[in-house]
């Protein structure tokens, strides 16, 4: 089933695994990167409009 | 006719926000599912190609990429036109929480196709039809991101913005028959609905990476885009409730 003699064959990739993995990695590095992006960006938007929401309320209840 | 299913409803951000919540876990599930069975079957089962040797397995990304990097402009231009004549609140956003996703696979797209370019065409680049409509590509993507950054008052952002998205999406058919109506470098395309000149088993392959390309892009989009509406509608109550219910 599986296509590969051994690992090592896998990682030559017939002699193209510089520009195979170069592919590869960089793709999961991407993916891997722009979730947690997002997701600090969201952290770091909810915790400034919490401050301004809490500013907001003082300013009003004084 | 009150029962009947209403998409306006979930035109409303303050609808839209916890559906695209619940929503989210499951296409990163699924993106993971698909990507790592067309991955599975990509890299570990299918066989050489007689032509490029191993080094055809770019394909596996090379063309789901350029394929999302195409097909969300088009959403994003599909929601600025939407934006431009109704003149909804959540179409704006939408198109905004698109463009960096948009943007990075336009940038896979050629970087893959610079590593696969290489040992295949003996150069990383060549200003051929295909890849120079693919770089204008990623150049309107980013080209829409400064813009709408730069404009202050969000919906006028989005007005300029959707006005550029709707410009370029010329660029779009541009790029997808480029190997067609010129003579390109680049090869022709290897999947039609006729006859696939690919071997069946990398067929799969590559349509499950796309399927998973897809999921990811809609799952990433979605946490953008609930992030957005967020700041954008921080003066609605149900904003004020959510942020003070210290829910994620």
């Amino acid at each position: 089933m599986i296509y590969w003699n051994s690992f090592s064959d896998f990682l030559a990739m017939g002699g193209y695994g510089l520009y195979v993995w170069g592919s590869f990695g960089v793709t999961a590095l991407i993916m891997a990167s722009e979730p947690l992006l997002v997701a600090r960006r969201r952290k770091a938007t909810i915790a400034r409009l919490k401050r301004q929401l809490r500013a907001e309320s003082r300013t009003t209840d004084a | 006719m009150t029962d009947r299913f209403n998409l306006y409803h979930y035109a409303s951000p303050a609808t839209f926000y916890p559906l695209a919540g619940r929503l989210i876990p499951w296409f990163a599930a699924l993106a993971a599912i698909f990507g790592l069975i067309g991955l599975y079957i990509g890299m570990l089962v299918a066989p050489t190609d007689f032509q490029q040797g191993e080094g055809y397995r770019i394909i596996f990304i090379h063309v789901p990429a350029s394929w999302m990097s195409m097909f969300i402009y088009l959403v994003m231009a599909f929601w600025a036109a939407i934006g431009l004549a109704f003149n909804t609140r959540l179409s704006g956003m939408m198109a905004r929480a698109l463009a960096p996703t948009g943007a990075l696979m336009a940038f896979l797209s050629l970087w893959t196709g610079a590593l696969w370019g290489k040992p295949m065409w003996g150069t990383w680049w060549v200003w051929d039809a295909r890849l120079t409509s693919e770089l204008i590509l990623l150049f309107l993507y980013i080209g829409y991101m400064a813009l709408v950054a730069a404009i202050d008052d969000p919906r006028r952002g989005d007005k300029a913005g959707g006005l550029l998205l709707l410009v370029g999406v010329v660029n779009v058919p541009i790029i997808y028959f480029s190997v067609k109506w010129w003579n390109t470098l680049h090869q022709g395309s290897s999947v039609n609905l006729a006859k696939s000149s690919m071997a069946e088993v990398m067929l799969w392959a590559m349509l499950l990476v796309a399927l998973s390309f897809w999921m990811y892009s809609i799952a990433v989009a979605f946490a953008r885009v609930r992030t957005l509406i967020l700041e954008r509608e921080r003066n609605a109550d149900w904003v004020k409730a959510e942020l003070a219910g210290d829910r994620p």
